[in-house]
């Protein structure tokens, strides 16, 4: 299965790997909408990818910050 | 009444404030090249270059701005270059290489996360202390060296994943693997050293 198609596997709720990818992604590329609802199911369930999504985001400032700081 | 473009540039290269942009354009190119050797490099051609040019930087820009313009331009040269010397098969390789798998250790085999992620707080007020930097940069260091330089060109290169794949000659699937990879791995670095040590 090509690791780029995370939700294709038929669940319902996708596990915290698949989800991180696509949490990863989201930074990267458009979610379609069946990713988009992919992280719907899971995030509300699930603190630890509620925090990695907050930390992928913090990553992104901080490479930026990085390069502004005196 | 406005400076006169020659008289901007002439006080952009007064000796003190190339000094200060050195120091800056060394910051940029060592994050990304990871080599001080030839990330000087870079940085004598950027300044070289930018002398040379000079009268075409019209003040549209502050004129760092305008030198780490020059700059990506410089590190993009020096990545197509490595890229040529540095097989791609092997970024290939080590994307389905289990043995340096980030991933594969973040999480146990039942897809959840070994240790969940915790939460970091107001994480940007770490942006004020000299030491989380180090611990940043260390962090960097420490990353799979190939999602290390991937994650550079999209964030802070801030390139489009598009125009990764084409300089590095690697599929778009790559890409976001490599990036997951980082992205997992600068995570934990962060948290072990600096958030929740």
């Amino acid at each position: 299965m090509p690791r780029n198609q995370v939700v294709h596997t038929v669940k319902l709720i996708p596990s915290c790997r698949e989800t991180s990818e696509l949490i990863s992604q989201a930074q990267d590329r458009a979610l379609t909408l069946r990713e988009k609802l992919a992280l719907y199911v899971h995030l509300p369930l699930c603190k630890g990818c509620r925090n990695f999504r907050e930390q992928v985001a913090f990553m992104r400032r901080a490479a930026r910050a990085y390069l502004d700081r005196e | 009444m406005a400076k006169s473009e020659d008289q901007a540039v002439a006080e952009a290269f007064e000796p003190t404030r190339v000094e200060e942009h050195r120091a800056y354009l060394m910051r940029y190119a060592m994050l990304r090249l990871r080599d001080a050797t030839a990330a000087e490099d870079a940085v004598q051609e950027t300044l070289l270059a930018a002398l040379q040019t000079g009268t075409r930087f019209a003040g549209r820009s502050s004129v760092r701005t305008w030198l780490t313009g020059i700059l990506k331009h410089k590190i993009v040269d020096y990545v197509r270059r490595q890229s040529r010397e540095q097989p791609l098969e092997r970024l290939d390789d080590e994307v389905g290489d289990a043995a340096s798998d980030v991933a594969g250790a973040a999480f146990a085999p039942d897809g959840h996360w070994h240790d969940f992620p915790a939460d970091w707080g107001a994480p940007d007020a770490s942006f004020e202390s000299a030491q989380f930097w180090k611990v940043f940069e260390a962090c960097v260091q420490v990353m799979p060296a190939r999602a290390a330089r991937v994650f550079v060109m999209r964030e802070v290169l801030e390139l489009a994943t598009e125009d990764i794949c084409k300089e590095l000659g690697i599929t778009a699937t790559n890409c976001w693997v490599l990036l997951h990879r980082a992205r997992l791995s600068l995570r934990e670095c962060l948290e072990i050293k600096w958030f929740t040590p």
